[in-house]
């Protein structure tokens, strides 16, 4: 396919002086351009294209044994407990709260979450989980927190009371 | 008049440049690509709207399994090295010169100090047979604190990042990060894939904060 005869050839079949015979210098590139964009598929497909992305998270450090736990206004306070079954139950304050379920969709977790924003000045966000919660509803959870640009938020234990709240949503449901 | 002789050329084109683009397009993916080191367990990271990239090099990686398994990996042979050596001084294992050549090269392992050695002398191939258990981080037998106490007397400058598969259940992720906090360590990372920030929310997440 590629033999390609260069002008040399022509004057092959004159008698008289013996020639040398002179080939082509070309060479059929064919099977290298073959194996060349083999190799080239092979390390494009193997190649890791999407770099993982971190995710930064700064823990408080572990209170000491006579520190006192800063106290905020529990008005100021919402609570999200990661359930089971990704779910996430809310609510304000710490007396009587009422939690209600909401889910991980756009319409879910976030609109309460700029609703609440809005509503509370300097709102301060408590994520719980329990131990049903998957890693994958932590990740979630963090990421509704930079996606509505709320800055102040922690992780912290789940009470007993905590759990007693949510098991009262959960039989109103 | 004789017929038109139409000019028939050969259907050949010069593939010098096509050959030499080829080769250099596969000079850059052999030099760029690294080699996916095999992990003994399969994790699937949950997906985050954060952009920072991972650190290539000082890292510390605590893997957690879908069945909640905890691997834990360090790179730099040099870390390991002075790592292995210093952990089995803790425990009391002497690991051999061999035993040493093959955690070297090691990736991300899951076996309790305790049956390491056997499974350092264990071949290649036999190797990722093992199911392995995963390190211990119940409280009272909590290896994964000594593993990263150690890495990093052995690299000062390493940084932990936890690689937990999504569907792993968040009590084993307490229990790593409360091992991280009794060490002092209250800055670590979640490895996550991508994901874009949904564009009506994009104006808010990217506000710098006041």
């Amino acid at each position: 396919m590629a033999e390609m005869q260069g002008g040399g050839g022509e004057g092959g079949k004159k008698g008289g002086k013996i020639r040398s015979k002179k080939s082509s210098t070309r060479i059929d590139m064919t099977p290298m351009v073959d194996l060349a964009f083999l190799l080239l598929t092979f390390f494009v497909l193997t190649s890791t294209l999407s770099k993982p992305q971190t995710m930064e998270i700064t823990m408080p450090e572990k209170p000491k044994e006579n520190d006192k736990p800063p106290e905020v206004n529990e008005k100021k306070v919402l609570t999200l407990v990661l359930g089971a079954n990704d779910k996430v139950y809310w609510y304000v304050g710490i007396t009587e709260p009422q939690a209600k379920a909401a889910n991980f969709s756009k319409d879910g977790i976030r609109k309460v979450l700029l609703e609440k924003k809005s509503e509370i000045r300097d709102m301060i966000v408590l994520i719980k989980a329990m131990d049903e919660a998957k890693y994958k509803n932590m990740v979630d959870i963090l990421d509704e927190m930079t996606i509505s640009n709320i800055q102040r938020y922690a992780i912290v234990d789940i009470t007993p009371d905590d759990k007693k709240i949510v098991k009262e949503a959960q039989q109103q449901l | 008049m004789s017929k038109v002789k139409m000019h028939r050329s050969v259907p050949s084109i010069d593939m010098t440049p096509m050959v030499d683009l080829a080769f250099l397009l596969v000079t850059f993916f052999m030099l760029t690509a690294t080699a996916r080191p095999d992990e003994p367990v399969e994790v699937s990271t949950p997906t985050s709207v954060s952009e920072i990239p991972i650190p290539e090099r000082d890292i510390i990686t605590i893997t957690i399994s879908k069945d909640n398994r905890v691997f834990f990996n360090v790179d730099g042979q040099f870390t390991r090295e002075r790592l292995l050596s210093e952990m089995g001084n803790i425990y009391g294992i002497s690991f051999s010169k061999e035993e040493m050549d093959v955690f070297k090269v090691l990736t991300t392992f899951g076996m309790p100090i305790q049956s390491l050695k056997e499974f350092l002398d264990l071949d290649r191939e036999d190797r990722k047979q093992v199911q392995e258990p995963g390190i211990p981080v119940d409280s009272l037998n909590n290896q994964l604190k000594d593993w990263v106490l150690q890495a990093r007397m052995a690299n000062p400058r390493v940084r932990i990042a936890i690689k937990g598969d999504a569907d792993s259940g968040y009590p084993v992720l307490k229990k790593v990060i409360n091992t991280l906090l009794d060490r002092k360590v209250n800055r670590f990372n979640l490895i996550t894939g991508d994901e874009q920030v949904p564009a009506d929310m994009k104006a808010a997440a990217t506000k710098k904060p006041a």
